[in-house]
């Protein structure tokens, strides 16, 4: 590539021209580049082939409920929170066949699945992803099952983080402690930095194939002056979280109050229409449709994305175990930031408020932490059962 | 493994448009395909070769609106092994079950030129209200692909790949931006069976409920929304009272507004 390769943590300065050279090498490596661009009413994840695709000088205004696109006042390329989609789609796409059979005879033969693993290029990823992302790593690949699927997909990926420069209304990131700077799991990280008639990116190496990208687009030298003003649009943008989450004993509180009223006043809000669990970023769960065709010649199994909002889903011999709306909503919010500590070690939740914004009628996780906690059944013999 | 006889199939019509038979024979390839499987035994609408029952699988079109239908729907299920009700109308009773918040002899007086000749039911009412059924398909068109998937699972003897789900799953697997949170406009995606594949999200409208509701809808949380989004009372009782109007819970919730 000619240029000088920069060492892993090194930062560098990068115009916009800069950015289509970085956009242009990823494509000319083969990668599958996807990135933010305007979607139908939204900022949405797509094929991107140059710097004209990105939704420059657009933002979105998101609360519980509601989300506007509007106009900024310059032009800057990431200056959004996150939109309704994650990078889950590409990842663990919401359908995806399992396996497919055909009737030879009086046999059954297996027929092979291909896997589509396009090499992927992620262009926008912000801090609260990448920790879902990684989320999800554990989910499917770091147990004893593994995702295959999964894995081959997520293989060689080529991540370029965005630090957050704008926080949006739902967000609550520096509760979860994922953002808004990237912290790790990218090959370069950039911030974006408008100031003066000036547009330039900050561009943090992350990881050896990024250096190596890195060295064949047109760069300066980082001054310390470039250095401070990154770290203050991160700084910025933490002090303008739209939310908060206090996750002081989050374990204990969640699971100490089954039967806390709470419950039932968000089950009266609550449609149960699964928008949140389609929406975050870290939600895994899916269910398996069984088909055969009409002459009962071929047969095939697809895995689709399920929610514990549906009655199906926990529907066994008899009926659902989680009937009553108040259960499911307890299940999501106490499974995704209670019991995740216990499943996988660590919060489920990533803070990126999606679930707020997405939610036809508002209902907001951090809200509904705080209506809990604030006359909470204190510790002592835990509570069970509760349906 | 070809088994000696061909399913016999039978398709009927009650008080209906015939569009839910017509999305049957839009099946193209499909329909071919079925009449290799099946004996398709009685279905007027394509055909006027008609053999006699019992049939293996009755496809039924259609809510009960007249004295007629009440006795000919108890002949059908009769004849019939497995009875499939398609569409809103066999599934629900249809828009024609608008007549049920109305008195139908003001209707009759309005239209004919004498009542002699009409006998009709004060209500239209679903197949179920009438007879066992096997499976409600739901939709107003019902879904051509969802119809191929319930007819090879019977063939198959295996259950029906069709969730009760939200339509807003279906618009997030396909990729759709939500309307309601994104533009304000009111949806009835959130209570609304799956099925469409949230055809009307996808031009940028709010769902009209056509599948009828899905399992346990909280109908009266959305409709607090929509009012929240500008609908009127009447917009409300509107909405809910239209090809589903008869289906709880539906039903309760469209009496609960209005002005
Ligand atoms: S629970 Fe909500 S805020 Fe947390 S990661 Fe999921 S969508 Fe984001
Ligand atoms: S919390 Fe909101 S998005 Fe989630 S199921 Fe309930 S109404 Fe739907
Ligand atoms: S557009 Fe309607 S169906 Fe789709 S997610 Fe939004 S509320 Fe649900």
């Amino acid at each position: 590539m000619g240029g000088h390769v920069l060492a892993i943590g090194a930062k560098a300065m990068m115009t916009r021209d800069g950015l289509q050279a970085l956009i242009e090498a990823l494509l000319s490596r083969g990668y599958r580049l996807i990135g933010p661009r305007l979607g139908e009413g939204a900022i949405v994840y797509d094929d991107i082939g140059g710097i004209a695709d990105l939704p420059a000088g657009w933002t979105d205004r998101q609360e519980a409920g509601s989300y506007r696109l509007e106009r900024r006042a310059d032009a800057a390329f990431f200056g959004y929170a996150v939109g309704p989609q994650s990078w889950k789609r590409f990842l663990h796409p919401p359908v995806e066949r399992l396996w497919q059979a055909r009737r030879e005879g009086d046999e059954l033969a297996i027929l092979p699945i291909e896997i589509e693993t396009p090499k992927f290029a992620f262009l926008g990823v912000r801090g609260c992803e990448l920790r879902a992302i990684q989320i999800q790593d554990r989910v499917f690949t770091g147990g004893s099952q593994v995702d295959v699927a999964y894995g081959a997909r997520r293989r060689g990926n080529f991540i370029v983080a965005v630090n957050c420069g704008t926080a949006g209304g739902t967000c609550f990131c520096v509760s979860m402690a994922s953002g808004p700077k990237a912290k790790g799991g990218f090959d370069l990280a950039l911030t974006e930095l408008i100031e003066g008639g000036a547009h330039e990116f900050l561009v943090e190496i992350g990881s050896a194939t990024g250096a190596d990208l890195f060295a064949g687009i047109p760069q300066r030298t980082a001054s310390g002056d470039d250095i401070a003003a990154a770290e203050a649009v991160v700084a910025r943008t933490a002090r303008e979280m739209g939310r908060t989450l206090d996750n002081t004993g989050i374990k204990e509180l969640l699971q100490g109050n089954p039967n806390h009223p709470r419950w039932d006043t968000v089950a009266s809000r609550c449609l149960t229409c699964a928008n949140c669990t389609m929406v975050c970023p870290t939600c895994f769960c899916t269910t398996v449709e069984d088909g055969s065709d009409l002459a009962g010649a071929t047969a095939a199994r697809v895995r689709k994305w399920d929610s514990c909002f549906t009655l199906d889903f926990s529907f066994v011999h008899g009926g659902p175990v989680r009937s009553e709306p108040r259960a499911r909503y307890r299940q999501w919010m106490t499974h995704k930031l209670a019991n995740w500590i216990d499943q996988f070690g660590k919060s489920g939740c990533v803070g990126c408020g999606r679930c707020i914004t997405w939610c036809p009628v508002g209902i907001d996780i951090t809200e509904e932490v705080a209506a809990i906690r604030a006359n909470a059944r204190t510790a002592g013999t835990p509570e069970k059962g509760g349906a | 493994m070809a088994p000696a006889r061909r399913p016999r199939l039978a398709v009927w019509k009650f008080a209906s448009c015939d569009g839910c038979q017509l999305s049957l024979l839009d099946c193209e390839d499909d329909i071919l395909a079925l009449a290799e499987v099946v004996e398709i035994a009685s279905f007027p609408e394509a055909s006027s070769a008609m053999s006699k029952g019992p049939y293996d699988i009755s496809l039924v079109e259609g809510s009960v609106t007249t004295p007629h239908d009440a006795m000919r729907i108890k002949k059908v299920r009769r004849q019939s092994r497995h009875l499939v009700t398609i569409g809103a109308c066999a599934t629900a009773g249809g828009i024609q079950a608008l007549r049920n918040f109305a008195d139908v002899d003001d209707f009759i007086a309005a239209v004919y030129a004498t009542s002699r000749y009409i006998k009709t039911l004060a209500t239209s009412t679903p197949i179920s209200a009438h007879v066992p059924v096997d499976y409600e398909l739901h939709g107003c068109p019902i879904d051509k692909t969802q119809l191929i998937e319930v007819i090879s699972a019977f063939l198959a003897g295996r259950k029906p790949a069709i969730p009760n789900q939200s339509v807003c799953i279906e618009c997030k697997q396909r990729g759709t931006v939500c309307v309601m949170v994104a533009r304000g406009t009111p949806c009835l995606g959130p209570v609304t069976h799956a099925g469409c594949g949230a055809i009307c999200p996808s031009f940028r409208r709010g769902c009209y409920g056509c599948f009828g509701p899905m399992a346990r809808p909280n109908t009266t949380a959305l409709a607090r929304e929509w009012r929240l989004l500008g609908a009127s009372e009447t917009d409300i009782q509107r909405v809910y009272r239209t090809f589903n109007a008869a289906t709880e819970p539906f039903k309760t919730e469209s009496e609960a507004h209005g002005d």
